[in-house]
């Protein structure tokens, strides 16, 4: 179990974060997408390989109207 | 009429069209002034119209949780508008939330640049002076360009200059307030005290609000709520592209100076004398 934007997701042992992306329908070359584990940045060239564990905590962020 | 003539011409002769007058940030030149914020727009097609109505090369994003379910893409949107994009930090109480989303911005987006918005209360969205000089001090050794949202303050403006910003935007008053320009005494200011751009950012109202910005000095103005909550967004985006180009014009004329007592416009001689009443 992570927490993924705030609230309680089920991932696999080692899952990673492309994994769970693909599960929101995210697509790991999408534009305008970040990722923070644990508050650091995860760079995209990481995702494939970075498995998340227990209690993780996962912000997938990307861009909104603002400012 | 000589006077007339003489200052119609100097001003020609001194002539940039406002569209051959273009500002210089950190080594980017653009045509346009008028930067815009992002927000507030009730459809990204409206968003989209207002863009191509204000004429603005830069505009602004803010980086939030993902919805999987959103309909429509804004970095298509503002990739197809051939804007540059210029995330902020918007919602950062802290330094530290404010560096973190200035990096996460840079994986999203591709650029190192970055509108810095330190908040420090939440009626008023005044920035956190500490908080901002410490998060900018962080984000210019980091290598990123650093555009940020600060406060009437001319010696604050200084320091950030000096830590490395290469531009500084300064409040008009609070943002989305449309209160207009509340100090513009401190807003001339800035303009002397700092030698890197000075945007006014933040209380522009109308399209005037827009216009005294330029004429005080500022080199550019960024608009958001003023343009995207007006009732008609792309006519208000044409004003305000109007309005900074007038203001720049009017700054580079030279204004007369404020006088408390008339001064006749029309010459008293050869004034006819018709006899007494």
């Amino acid at each position: 179990m992570i927490v993924l934007n705030g609230e309680s997701f089920d991932v696999h042992p080692g899952e990673t974060v492309t994994a769970v992306l693909d599960r929101l329908g995210v697509s790991p070359h999408a534009r305008g997408v970040a990722v923070a584990v644990d508050g650091e940045v995860v760079p995209r060239a990481c995702w494939e390989l970075f498995a998340l564990a227990e209690d993780a905590r996962v912000e997938v962020l990307t861009a909104m109207q603002g400012g | 009429m000589s006077e007339t003539t003489n200052m119609a011409s100097t001003v020609a002769g001194n002539g940039a069209a406002p569209a051959e007058d273009p500002i210089t940030i950190a080594g980017r030149t653009m045509r346009s002034r008028l930067l815009l914020g992002t927000g507030g727009f009730p459809s990204l097609e409206l968003l989209s119209a207002a863009i191509a109505a204000a004429g603005s090369e830069l505009v602004t994003v803010a980086l939030r949780r993902i919805d999987p379910a959103a309909r429509g893409s804004l970095v298509d949107v503002l990739s197809d508008a051939g804007v540059e994009l210029l995330p902020n930090t918007a919602g950062c109480f802290t330094a530290r939330d404010a560096v973190l989303t200035a990096k996460l911005a840079r994986e999203a987006f591709e650029t190192n640049w970055v509108k810095l918005e330190v908040i420090g209360d939440e009626d008023t969205l005044l920035p956190d002076a500490p908080e901002l000089l410490r998060a900018a001090e962080e984000l210019v050794d980091d290598g990123f360009v650093v555009l940020p949202y600060t406060s009437d303050d001319p010696v604050l403006a200084r320091r950030l200059q000096d830590i490395g910003c290469p531009a500084v935007m300064p409040l008009g008053s609070p943002i989305g307030s449309g209160m207009g320009i509340r100090n513009p005494y401190n807003i001339a200011l800035i303009r002397e005290a700092v030698e890197v751009p000075v945007v006014l950012d933040a209380g522009v109202g109308t399209a005037s609000d827009a216009a005294l910005a330029m004429e005080l000095g500022c080199d550019a103005v960024m608009a958001a709520s003023a343009i995207s909550r007006a009732q008609d967004p792309v006519r208000m985006a044409r004003a305000m592209r109007a309005a900074v180009q007038a203001g720049r014009l009017a700054r580079g004329a030279g204004r007369i100076p404020r006088r408390l007592y008339a001064t006749a416009s029309t010459p008293d001689e050869g004034l006819p004398d018709f006899g007494p009443s």
